[in-house]
C-alpha cells in the first residue's frame, strides 16, 4: 500500500474512531465542549473590553493565568518520571504506558501555550515574539527562552509518540534511529523546561519571594508529584473502561516515586520557610502573605495551608506501601497531590510574589469570573485534546486499530472504548 | 477526457498555485511589514508617522505632531528630586498626566506619591499612596515622590520577549507602544512599580489632548500595552525641562544633563548627599532623592 494510502487510512480511520463511543464517553465530550465554548465566549469579551474585566491591576499584573500556566508545564515535564525509567532502564512494566505520559506533555504545552495567549495584551501581535518574521529578544529574555524550549518539547514528544503509533498502525515496528535519540533529549529538555519556567521568576531581583535559588528545584519536585497524579487516574481509567492491561506494579512504583519527589518538595518548602522566618528580614513580608496574611488581608491564608495538609496527606499515604497499595488510599493520596501542587504553585507563587507591590501597597488579587471561565476553556481544551489522542493511542496499543486488519467493519465494532452491546439494546438499559 | 480540458485544467491548477503562492507572500510580507521603530529607515519612519498624526487627528479632533526627536549628543540625563521639600501636592502626578496624554479613564499615573513616617525614613512596607488629608504637608509626614528610574541597568529591558523596551543614548528608556505585546514581563522585573499598564482603551476626553508629541513618548496609546515615564523625551530632547520640574511649586524637581560639569543636577551630586531608591538591587538609576536642607 503507497505511503498517502496508507495515511489516509490511518486519518479516516482515527476519525472514526473518535466519532464512535458510549454515552459516557459523548458526556463528556459535550461537557468538554459545553466549557470550551464558555471559554471562548469569556475570552471574547476580554479581548472586546481589555483586560481590565480580570481582577489584575498593575498592583497585581500577573494572576490565574500566568499561575496554571506555571503549574501546567510541571505536568509537562512530569513525562520524564515515566521516559526515565521505561527507555534508559527499560522497566517493561512502564515502559508499555509510556506513551500516555508524553501524550500528557503534549496536551499540557497546548495549555501552557494557550495560557500564555489569553494573559498577553495584544494577541494579535504574539508574532512578534517569533524569530525570523518577528524579533525575538534571546538569549537576554528568559520569556523568549521559555516560548522557545515549549515549543521544541512539544514537536519532540508529539513525533516520538506519533511515530510510534503510526508505526504500529502500519505494523512496523519503530525506526530506532529516530526514537531513541529524540527520547533521550526529552530527558534534559524536561527538566529544562521547569527549570526555565523557574528561572523566569527567579531571575527578578524585584520580587524577593521568587529571587530564591532554590525554587528551581522545588518547581522539579512539586512537577514530579503532580504530573504522575493525574497519570495515575488515567491509567486506573483505561483500565477499567477498556481492555487495557497496567500491571499493579507500574502503578505501585509510581507512587512510591512520587512519596520521594513529595518529600524532596515538602523539604525544600521548609528549608526555604526556615531561611525566611529564622533571618527575618522585610522580605519576609511575602512569605508571611502566603501563610498568616498581613493585617485585614487574608484571601490567600486558607489556600496556603490547604496545601501543606493536602502535600502532608499525600506523602504519608504515598510513603507507606500498604497505603499505596490500597486503591481508596492511592486516590486520596493523588488527589490531595493535585490539589496540593496545584494551590501552591499557581495562586501561592504568582500572588505572593506580586503582593505588597514593590513599592509595598497591598492589593488583594482574586480571579475574576471571566478568568475563571477562560481558565476552565483552557482546562476542557486540553482535557478534550488528550481524551481523542487516547482514543486513538489505546486501540492501536492493543493492535485492534491496524492498516492490515479491515478498520470499516470488526474491529470498530469491537473498540475498547465502547461497552459492548447487543443489537437494539437502548443505551439506557 | 479530452486534451481541451487537460489543458483547461491544467491553466487553472497552474493559477490556483500562482494565486496562493500570491496570497502566501503577500501575507509573509505584511506581516514583516512593520517592524520596530529603531529598525525602521528614515523614510518609512516619517511616513509612518505622518500617518499616527492623521489617525490621532481623526480621533481627537485637533492637530497632532508625532516627533521623532532623536537624542543630542553629549547629553546624559539625570533626575534629582529634594525630600526636604516635596510637600505631597501631587501637582507633579497631574502635569505629567496632562503633558504626556496619561488614560483619564481609567486612571493612570506615572508618578506615584509615597507619604511616610518621618520616624521610619524611607520604608515602603509602610508607605500610603492614597494619603488624603485636608492640607498637605501633615505633621509627621515626609513625600516620596516615585516615578521610572532611568536605571543604567534595567531589569525592565533585559526581561521584555521582543525587544520593545530599551534604553536610548541619552539614558531614557523608552517603550514602542507598536511592538509591544503586552505580557507585562517588564511590569513583574520593575523595582520601582513605575511601568503602567493599559487594562482599558485609554480615555482622553477631546480638547484635553497635548497634541506636542514624541513618539517614544507622550503619542496617545491603545489597549493593552505598557507605558511609563520618558522625562518628558517631547520636551526634554529640545532643551525644555519635564512638566513636573515645571510645575512643582517648591522646587523640590531638578533635572538636568549628567555629562556637564556645569550643570545643576552635577552641583546637586557633588554637593548634596544623594541616594538612589533600593541601591541593593544594582539597577544604578539616574533619578537621585536628596536633603538640600
Amino acid at each position: 500500500m503507497s505511503t498517502v494510502r496508507l495515511f489516509a487510512r490511518f486519518i479516516t480511520g482515527s476519525l472514526r474512531l473518535v466519532l464512535r463511543g458510549n454515552a459516557s464517553y459523548w458526556t463528556w465530550i459535550v461537557a468538554l465542549v459545553v466549557l470550551i465554548v464558555s471559554g471562548a465566549l469569556a475570552y471574547a469579551r476580554q479581548v472586546g473590553s481589555g483586560l481590565v474585566i480580570t481582577a489584575m491591576r498593575d498592583q497585581v499584573s500577573w494572576g490565574f493565568y500566568i499561575g496554571n500556566f506555571t503549574f501546567l508545564v510541571g505536568v509537562a515535564a512530569a513525562a520524564v518520571v515515566l521516559v526515565v525509567p521505561a527507555y534508559v532502564y527499560d522497566w517493561k512494566p512502564i515502559r508499555q504506558i509510556v506513551v500516555y505520559g508524553e501524550l500528557l506533555a503534549v496536551s499540557a504545552i497546548v495549555m501552557c501555550l494557550l495560557f500564555v495567549l489569553v494573559d498577553i495584551g495584544r494577541p494579535d501581535r504574539f508574532w512578534h515574539l517569533l524569530p525570523v518574521v518577528g524579533r525575538m529578544n534571546f538569549p537576554t529574555s528568559l520569556l523568549a527562552w521559555d516560548v522557545l524550549v515549549l515549543n521544541l518539547y512539544f514537536v519532540v514528544n508529539f513525533a516520538v509518540v506519533t511515530h510510534i503509533l503510526y508505526r504500529a498502525f502500519s505494523g512496523r515496528p519503530y525506526a530506532k534511529g529516530f526514537v531513541v535519540p529524540l527520547v533521550l533529549l526529552s530527558i534534559p529538555m524536561a527538566v529544562g523546561i521547569h527549570t526555565v519556567t523557574a528561572f523566569l521568576y527567579n531571575g527578578l531581583a524585584a520580587r524577593p519571594y521568587w529571587n530564591s535559588s532554590i525554587l528551581a528545584p522545588q518547581f522539579l519536585a512539586s512537577a514530579f508529584c503532580s504530573g504522575p497524579a493525574i497519570l495515575l487516574f488515567v491509567l486506573q481509567l483505561l483500565r477499567r473502561f477498556t481492555r487495557f492491561e497496567i500491571q499493579d506494579a507500574a502503578i505501585h512504583k509510581i507512587a512510591e516515586l512520587m512519596a520521594y519527589a513529595m518529600f524532596l518538595n515538602l523539604f525544600l518548602h521548609g528549608a526555604e520557610a526556615f531561611k525566611e522566618f529564622y533571618s527575618d528580614t522585610e522580605h519576609l513580608l511575602f512569605t508571611r502573605y502566603w501563610y498568616s496574611g498581613l493585617g485585614t488581608h487574608r484571601t490567600l491564608v486558607p489556600y496556603a495551608w490547604s496545601a501543606v495538609a493536602l502535600n502532608v496527606i499525600a506523602f504519608a499515604l504515598f510513603i507507606v506501601p500498604a497505603a499505596r497499595r490500597n486503591w481508596v488510599t492511592l486516590n486520596i493520596g493523588c488527589l490531595a497531590t493535585y490539589a496540593g501542587v496545584y494551590i501552591e504553585k499557581g495562586m501561592g507563587l504568582i500572588i505572593p510574589g506580586l503582593t505588597p507591590d514593590a513599592l509595598g501597597e497591598i492589593y488583594e488579587y482574586y480571579p475574576s469570573l471571566t478568568e475563571l471561565r477562560v481558565a476552565a476553556g483552557i482546562f476542557a481544551t486540553g482535557f478534550l485534546v488528550f481524551t481523542l489522542m487516547l482514543k486513538v493511542a489505546v486501540p492501536i496499543a492493543l493492535g485492534e486499530f491496524r492498516e492490515d486488519r479491515d478498520t470499516s467493519t470488526g474491529v470498530l465494532e469491537s473498540l475498547p472504548l465502547e461497552s459492548a452491546r447487543a443489537p437494539g439494546a437502548s443505551w439506557r438499559s | 477526457m479530452k486534451p481541451e480540458d487537460e489543458r483547461a485544467r491544467e491553466l487553472s491548477r497552474r493559477r490556483f498555485v500562482s494565486c496562493a503562492a500570491g496570497a502566501a507572500a503577500a501575507w509573509v510580507l505584511t506581516a514583516c511589514g512593520p517592524r520596530r521603530l529603531v529598525e525602521m529607515p528614515k523614510e518609512k519612519l516619517r511616513g509612518s508617522l505622518r500617518e499616527l498624526e492623521r489617525r490621532y487627528a481623526a480621533t481627537y479632533g485637533t492637530a497632532v505632531t508625532v516627533a521623532d526627536t532623536p537624542p543630542i549628543p553629549g547629553v546624559l540625563f539625570a533626575y534629582a528630586l529634594d525630600l526636604s521639600r516635596c510637600i505631597g501636592c501631587r501637582r507633579c502626578v497631574y502635569a505629567c498626566v496632562d503633558e504626556n496624554n496619561q488614560s483619564r479613564d481609567p486612571q493612570i499615573h506615572w508618578i506615584r506619591v509615597l507619604s511616610m513616617e518621618k520616624g521610619k525614613g524611607i520604608d515602603f512596607s509602610d508607605a500610603d499612596p492614597y494619603y488624603d488629608p485636608k492640607e498637605v504637608p501633615e505633621e509627621g509626614r515626609f513625600y516620596v515622590p516615585v516615578a521610572c528610574q532611568q536605571c543604567k541597568n534595567p531589569p525592565c529591558t533585559k526581561v521584555c520577549p521582543t525587544g520593545a523596551t530599551w534604553t536610548e543614548p541619552d539614558g531614557i528608556v523608552v517603550i514602542d507602544y507598536d511592538w509591544c505585546i503586552g505580557c507585562r514581563y517588564c511590569m513583574a522585573a520593575c523595582p520601582y512599580g513605575a511601568r503602567h499598564f493599559n487594562w482599558k482603551e485609554p480615555s482622553i476626553p477631546k480638547g484635553a489632548l497635548n497634541p506636542g508629541t514624541h513618539v517614544l513618548g507622550n503619542r496617545p496609546r491603545t489597549v493593552g500595552v505598557v507605558e511609563k515615564c520618558t522625562f518628558c523625551i517631547q520636551r526634554t530632547r529640545v532643551g525644555r525641562y519635564p512638566a513636573c520640574v515645571e510645575v512643582c511649586p517648591v522646587g523640590a524637581r531638578k533635572f538636568g544633563n549628567l555629562l556637564d560639569p556645569a550643570s545643576e543636577i552635577r552641583y546637586i551630586i557633588e554637593q548634596k548627599r544623594v541616594l538612589v531608591l533600593k541601591e541593593e538591587l544594582n539597577t544604578v538609576p539616574k533619578f537621585f532623592y536628596f536633603y538640600a536642607t
